[in-house]
């Protein structure tokens, strides 16, 4: 245990140095390298409990009410840990070389501090077991993150974007309060461990806790601040936002459920629509988008969606009491949470690495990179069928797993619990496939064919700091899916304290499904072994024979350029057209005229419905009715002191009265 | 795992060429033409094994890794689909679930090789391939997934092998919107007609041809013998529900489920023969007129 404040004073600590020695050549050297030793230091004891030993906690007083200062790390925290730590230290090695780039221009000190207080905030929420602690970390990490994905902030888009960002995590982070003040209301404690939902109703602690930690998660329609903070960040902190820092939310709701008793049926179809919802409309959008990094941040709320499904899977065994569904779909959902923070971290540092290369985020620029930047293409490629959740890798052993739940579920329940079970089959399918459309688009215009700019000609591979990290990353996603059987065994803990079922309950399933996951590994290892075989078969065919080079046959057309290549916009045309009732792109088409036409263009582009049609009439009115209030601001900072001096006033005399 | 159910893979691999000689022999008898012998598929591959090969400069080593990782992921899954009631190699509970996501991977890897050469026709191709597969999916997996709770099985092989008389006369009904939509996935899977047209190569609605078209020498015939055998196994789920023989007996059920699967090589044939392709934008609409099928088998079924 204080081997991890040790950690958090050295994240802080090495952040706070960056400040002081932000001009000189080592501030990047500096953050990354006290935060990769704070992330070394804190894995000691998550990876000590996941391994078995029992929960570490630390209990001090402090002055502040209700409540000790209290930490643990059970189970549960462990396993949110390690993601955590690991990616953020891979995204700090990166980091040092991607911000490089800005040294001339910007202070980096600052970019460094948030980075380490962005980490270590994050530790302190999911090891805090007080509410206090949790929602002071809660707003460090919003705050730190807010700052960080306005490091550009000359450009006007960034700026919106972090204030949405702002906007958004403070309406969830209201809901939060509400939370842990509804439960803290019973018991006159806030700590955790002394909480219980007795003094409001079940359901709408489990409502608050759906929108407050639903809004970092990216639940649909929360979700709007994610496609706009995300790409507007710096690629390491996309990387970590997008692949840990959202989990938190997963994180907390997961904690208040297992406060909140045997939960109701509904939960368990709410958590299945919020997921089939946030799954299909997220790759949805993400199909329809042409910026890689907004593309990424709609594949969050898909994957998002994926985890919702698993927890609402296991909400609904809980509630119909079939252990194997509860396990299953637990286990599934904490799997793809770890999954996810594999295979996102890796695009987006994939993603960062383009960026950094040639500048560009549009995807019908680019083309390619292949042959430019082989492992970072290697990398990706191995991202995107991961992501896509294809086997031999990591994403297909969770959606397995919440696949299996379901199933037995489906078959094993009566008609009305069968119902959302066979929904969710059907909508992991179709998720599964839109992915894949969507990730044959990304990997296949950015990085194959020819390039589409000059940029893109110019590219090249970036430095072994930056290439590391990715590669890593790809590597665990090979080795997790051919490891199957050995995670899920280590997941029991993590679903017992999230079920609440007994050990031998849990322990048996889990060995039910270690025989499958066993097959999916072979089956894993089959396809690496058979894939080498067949390499090797196909080497020897050829060797001695002709092999030429010549251009891609061109159908008799003598002249293609890079400009005549399929782009995004056409691959996903169809798809687009199809749900072009969601979607609502807009396009601007100027068709050519007259028998030797000059000009003709076609822009598509697909904003956010939700924010679009649900949250911009809202905060329009809102903002047409607080005008009403304008005549308090008059910019003189005397008067606003004199409104801070009666705020004061009203309450003391409310507090003596 | 028995020595008989090395027998369904081992078919998969040895007659998978066969059964696309018999759709075009019956596609010839039908033009009134007296066709390729029904052995053409194995002197193609064989042909193709021998060639050399010219790549485009345009390509990287994806375009040459698609073939073989396509090839790869088919042979995984010929262990585990069954042969009407003679099981697979591997069966465990999820199975199916395998099964579709090979095909996936199958999917995955021709597409980013079609996309590798830069082609718009090939990238036309592929962007059709992945609209009309992600529709496919569902309705593979929820068609499988009615079949076996109607069993109340939770592997391909031992829900197969619960499909017999007794079985299909309690629910006829739902087994027959079933037989429907796997019919539909089959066609639309192994690119045949009304979905798409396997014997043109240069047409702007071609879907799974255009996109091999740069392809060649041995890689042409590890693409070849990948499509020949994902069309054997998706036509033998088709055929393990329509022709419901469980003797018991490997041999007597073996040979009921390779008559069934020339029987459904014949049918292509026929289809083909008497009908064109589809516009593509019916495609989606037959694609999830299947879907309703197998969704109304759902309802059908009792718990």
């Amino acid at each position: 245990m204080h081997l991890l404040l040790l950690a958090i004073a050295t994240l802080v600590g090495s952040g706070a140095a960056g400040l002081v020695w932000a001009r000189t050549r080592w501030v990047s050297r500096v953050g990354a390298a006290g935060a990769v030793a704070g992330c070394a230091m804190a894995i000691v004891p998550a990876v000590r409990v996941l391994a078995g030993a029992p929960t570490e906690s630390l209990r001090m007083s402090w002055q502040v009410p209700y409540g000790a200062f209290f930490i643990e790390i059970d189970p549960l925290s462990a396993f949110f840990l390690v993601p955590i730590l690991c990616l953020s230290a891979l995204a700090a090695v990166y980091g040092a070389e991607y911000l490089g780039a800005y040294r001339e221009e910007r202070r980096l000190g600052s970019a460094w501090f948030f980075f380490n207080a962005l980490v270590a905030a994050m530790v302190v929420v999911v090891v805090a077991r007080n509410a206090v602690l949790f929602l002071l970390a809660w707003e460090l990490m919003a705050l730190a993150s807010f700052f960080l994905v306005t490091f550009e902030d000359e450009k006007p888009s960034v700026r919106d974007a972090g204030w949405m960002y702002l906007v958004a995590t403070h309406l969830g982070a209201a809901c939060v309060l509400a939370l842990f003040v509804l439960l803290g209301c019973g018991s006159g404690s806030l700590d955790f461990d002394r909480m219980s939902g007795a003094s409001a109703p079940v359901g709408l602690l489990f409502l608050l806790a759906m929108v407050g930690f639903g809004t970092k998660a990216g639940f649909m329609p929360f979700h709007v601040w994610l496609p706009e903070a995300h790409p507007a960040a710096p690629s390491h902190v996309s990387a970590v936002m997008s692949g840990v820092m959202i989990k938190t939310g997963i994180y907390g709701l997961v904690r208040i459920l297992s406060f909140l008793g045997p939960p109701p049926a509904w939960w368990g179809w709410l958590l299945c629509g919020v997921g089939l919802t946030s799954g299909i409309l997220g790759v949805l959008f993400a199909l329809a988008q042409h910026d890689l990094k907004r593309l990424l941040a709609y594949h969050s709320v898909e994957n998002i969606g994926i985890i919702a499904l698993g927890l609402g899977v296991g909400e609904l065994g809980l509630s119909v009491g079939s252990a194997p569904l509860a396990v299953l779909g637990f286990a599934g959902a904490l799997l793809h949470v770890l999954n996810h923070a594999i295979f996102k971290g890796l695009l987006f540092l994939g993603a960062g690495a383009v960026a950094h290369a040639t500048g560009i985020r549009d995807i019908d620029h680019l083309g390619g990179l292949l042959k430019r930047m082989p492992w970072t293409g290697l990398s990706f490629l191995i991202g995107a069928v991961a992501i896509s959740g294809l086997p031999p890798l990591n994403g297909f052993v969770s959606e397995f797993l919440i696949y299996l739940g379901a199933f037995r579920g489906a078959l094993s329940a009566d008609t009305t619990a069968a119902v959302p079970l066979f929904g969710v089959v059907a909508g992991l399918a179709l998720i599964g496939g839109l992915a894949a459309a969507c990730f044959t688009k990304a990997f296949g215009i950015a990085f194959l064919g020819e390039p589409r700019s000059a940029p893109a000609w110019r590219a090249h591979e970036p430095g072994l700091a930056m290439r590391l990290p990715m590669l890593l990353l790809a590597a665990s996603c090979v080795a997790i899916g051919c490891l199957a059987p050995l995670v899920i065994g280590m997941l029991a803990p993590v679903v017992e304290r999230v079920s609440g079922l007994s050990p031998e309950t849990v322990r048996g399933v889990v060995v039910s499904a270690t025989g499958p996951l066993s097959f999916v590994a072979l089956a894993a290892l089959g396809i690496l072994l058979l894939t080498a075989l067949l390499a090797g078969l196909r080497q020897r065919l050829l060797s001695g024979r002709r092999v030429e080079e010549t251009c891609t046959w061109d159908c008799g057309y003598a002249r293609p350029s890079p400009r005549m290549q399929y782009t995004a916009s056409s691959f996903t045309q169809p798809l687009t057209e199809l749900f072009g009732l969601v979607l609502q792109s807009r396009r601007a088409l100027v068709l050519p005229r007259g028998l030797f036409p000059r000009h003709a263009s076609l822009t598509t582009e697909t904003p956010d419905v939700c924010a679009q049609r649900l949250y911009a009439p809202v905060f329009t009115a809102i903002g047409r009715g607080l005008s009403a209030l304008r005549w308090l601001q008059h910019g003189q900072v005397h008067l606003y002191v004199l409104y801070i001096a009666l705020t004061l006033l009203v309450l003391l005399v409310w507090k003596l009265g | 795992m028995t020595p008989a159910s090395i027998s369904s893979p081992l078919s998969a691999l040895l007659l998978a060429p066969f059964l696309l000689g018999v759709t075009r022999r019956t596609k010839a008898i039908a033009a009134g033409r007296t066709g390729p012998p029904l052995l053409q598929t194995y002197y193609d591959l064989a042909k193709l094994l021998r060639k050399s090969v010219v790549y485009s400069r345009t390509t990287t080593w994806v375009f040459r890794a698609g073939p073989v990782v396509g090839l790869a992921a088919v042979l995984c899954a010929t262990a585990l689909v069954p042969l009407g009631g003679v099981p697979a190699p591997c069966a465990f509970e999820g199975d199916l679930f395998l099964f579709a996501y090979l095909l996936g991977l199958l999917r995955f890897f021709t597409v980013v090789a079609a996309l590798d050469t830069g082609s718009s026709f090939e990238g036309m191709g592929a962007s059709r391939e992945v609209t009309f597969a992600a529709l496919a999916e569902p309705v593979l997996l929820l068609a499988l997934a009615a079949i076996a709770r109607t069993v109340g099985s939770l592997s391909l092989s031992t829900m197969y092998s619960g499909v017999d008389a007794t079985e299909w006369s309690r629910a006829s009904a739902a087994f027959a919107l079933l037989g429907g939509a796997l019919v539909v996935v089959f066609l639309a899977e192994n690119g045949r007609v009304p979905v798409d047209d396997p014997t043109t190569h240069l047409e702007l609605t071609m879907i799974h041809e255009v996109m091999v078209l740069d392809h060649g020498g041995p890689d042409l015939a590890f693409i070849l013998y990948s499509g020949v055998v994902k069309l054997w196994l998706l036509g033998a789920l088709l055929v393990g529900l329509i022709v419901p023989v469980r003797s018991g007996h490997v041999w007597l059920d073996g040979a009921a489920a390779i008559a069934g699967m020339i029987g459904v090589a014949v049918v292509t044939g026929i289809v083909e023969s008497s009908m064109a392709r589809w516009r593509l934008v019916r495609v989606p609409q037959f694609l999830v007129g299947a879907g309703v099928m197998s969704v109304l088998a759902l309802v059908l079924t009792r718990g």
